[in-house]
């Protein structure tokens, strides 16, 4: 499978980087080199294979429904680039 | 005062211990050395001033009888490590100038055991590397040279400024962490000790992410007492770390008893690897005669599945990596960058905020996880992850350790393979199947190149038994004797 300029483009609108024409020939470039050499996958037969979900054999723990942590709005707020009244603040969303 | 610079952990705390000299002493003598060293860009950010603070507490602490096990030794923080009221960045833009307000469990446990921060060490952005060569803050430099030259060298990646700064004698040692090789190809290149535990044997908390199925953190030091020392300080039970393991942690240093008499070496044969430096191929010949001289008894193994692992390693990672550095968006911490919407800010910052290497990653990521390509690429991926720590615990029915070389190659020069992302990649063909399969692995330095640079061994155990890693590891060490010292160092060779 390989991917053009035309694919770069929406997947850089999914990861939500702006990525520029000249930016993306070279990208498409790039990315097709990886999943080339990505695709010796396939000459592996994994029929049947269980997918990896944890590398060690564990059990998730549980713990109790509680708050145990939180109550420090300034903390959280600290490093936002801009914040009022204890919220994050972003660009206008609702017109 | 400067040969303080030169002791090992062990014997620096013995010196502690007897009152040869105090913890202000020692870290007065690296904070020189830190000065000294400064072209390699090793820190990305020097705290002196805390270094000091923190020894003077330590040295009260020892008079008060109440030491820990690494109480007084300067050592360097990797700046993935958040760190309570120091900046903490991954090396990238995005996070330049966030301050954490809360500190990662792993540093808080070395501060708990005593150690002294000198720093935080520079690495691959977001650990995204390895040659060092992708931080925002510019690239590391191998205090190691080529005989007869003195172009620069990388000190190999991610975890480069740690394992530059230690091999240099400006750190008595280190923090790493270790997502395909991240701790063991710098430790290999740079001369030094580098142990990654087992997954979920040290807390991820509070370690800014990267590959979380992956990521590990681990000591990197001159010697192999030195690694278990500070492994035992690192590692424990956090809940904060659903990942976390409740297993007691042993006192590593005593497995260090140098008797393997008996035990099994595997010897992958997928390991030999055509074209790869026949200097590569004698060290681990040298090291296979090392353990049968100390009684031990190589036994040739298969890991089948070896030369699919950085195939499945580079879907992997990078859709982790694409998940998790989701949450740099301009709104919580870090760069912001203004657009004409809350999207556009979004992609403006992003774009902005990190390294080539990074945003590829993501992209890559982004890609094998989107709808129709999920399970061709991810899902599949996990397939081989099945298979490749099936050939462990296949193999660890028969053998106890494994030994590899570390990487396929000597530190390399500043620039090469940098045009080719699949060259850089194929540095940790010997790492990655051990961190698909989480096991814990150590590298050592046995010997140097035809080109005067080190050149190390690996040695891999079963999930959880770091204990006859570190024996097995400490039998090799003894026997290689690696003295070796680089050319950039702190007060001169």
């Amino acid at each position: 499978m390989s991917v053009d300029k035309k694919t770069v483009a929406k997947i850089a609108s999914l990861a939500r980087i702006r990525v520029d024409e000249e930016q993306q020939e070279a990208l498409t470039g790039e990315l097709n080199q990886i999943l080339g050499w990505i695709e010796q996958l396939s000459e592996l037969d994994t029929e049947g294979v269980e997918p990896m979900t944890s590398v060690v054999e564990m059990n998730q723990p549980l713990r109790e429904d509680v708050v145990n942590d939180g109550y420090y709005v300034d903390r959280v707020t600290k490093n936002a680039p801009e914040s009022a009244h204890g919220f994050f603040a972003v660009p206008k969303v609702i017109e | 005062m400067s040969n303080l610079t030169h002791l090992t952990i062990a014997d620096a705390i013995d010196g502690m211990d007897k009152g040869d000299f105090t913890a202000r002493e020692l870290t007065e003598a690296h904070i020189s050395a830190m000065d000294e060293t400064r072209e390699l860009n090793a820190y990305i950010v020097e705290t002196p001033e805390i270094a000091l603070d923190m020894a003077d507490a330590s040295d009260k602490r020892r008079a008060d009888g109440k030491a820990g096990i690494m109480e007084g030794i300067p050592i360097a923080m990797k700046d993935l490590f958040c760190t309570e009221g120091t900046q903490t960045t991954a090396a990238s833009h995005i996070l330049e100038g966030f301050v954490p307000t809360y500190e990662s469990t792993v540093s808080g446990n070395l501060w708990n055991a005593g150690a002294v921060m000198l720093g935080k060490s520079n690495l691959d952005q977001f650990a995204m590397g390895s040659a060092n060569i992708t931080s925002y803050f510019g690239n590391v430099i191998n205090p190691w040279q080529r005989q007869g030259s003195t172009a620069q060298l990388t000190p190999g990646g991610s975890s480069g400024g740690s394992a530059a700064t230690v091999a240099a004698r400006a750190a008595m040692a280190a923090t790493g962490t270790d997502t395909g090789g991240s701790i063991r190809q710098p430790a290999a290149f740079s001369g030094i000790v580098g142990m990654k535990p087992t997954y979920g044997r040290c807390s991820r908390w509070g370690v800014v992410a990267f590959a979380s199925s992956l990521d590990q953190a681990g000591p990197m030091t001159r010697s192999v007492r030195d690694a278990a020392i500070m492994l035992e300080a690192m590692a424990g039970y956090d809940e904060k770390d659903s990942t976390s393991v409740k297993l007691d942690v042993p006192s590593y240093q005593k497995a260090l008893t140098g008797d393997i008499r008996g035990l099994k070496v595997g010897i992958p044969k997928e390991y030999r690897m055509d074209g790869a430096p026949k200097e590569i191929d004698q060290a681990w010949e040298q090291g296979i005669e090392w353990l049968k001289a100390a009684g031990a008894e190589p036994v040739e193994i298969s890991l089948p599945h070896t030369k699919y692992a950085l195939p499945a390693y580079y879907i992997i990672a990078p859709a982790e990596c694409s998940s998790n550095l989701a949450r740099y968006d301009g709104v919580r911490y870090g760069l912001r960058v203004d657009g004409e919407s809350l999207d556009d800010m979004y992609e403006r910052t992003r774009a902005e905020g990190f390294g080539d290497e990074v945003k590829r990653r993501i992209l890559i990521g982004t890609y094998v996880l989107s709808a129709g390509y999920y399970d061709a690429y991810y899902n599949k991926a996990r397939r081989v992850r099945t298979l490749i720590a099936n050939d462990f615990k296949k193999a660890f029915e028969s053998v106890d350790v494994i030994l590899t070389p570390t990487a396929p190659s000597p530190a390399f020069g500043i620039g090469e393979k940098m045009d080719d992302p699949i060259a850089m990649y194929l540095n940790d063909v010997f790492t990655v199947p051990a961190s698909l399969a989480g096991l814990p692995g150590i590298s050592i330095p046995t010997a140097l190149s035809s080109e005067g640079t080190p050149l190390g061994l690996q040695i891999l155990g079963k999930a959880f038994d770091e204990e006859t890693v570190l024996k097995v590891a400490s039998v090799v060490e003894e026997a290689a004797g690696f003295s070796a010292l680089p050319q950039l160092i702190a007060g001169g060779k």
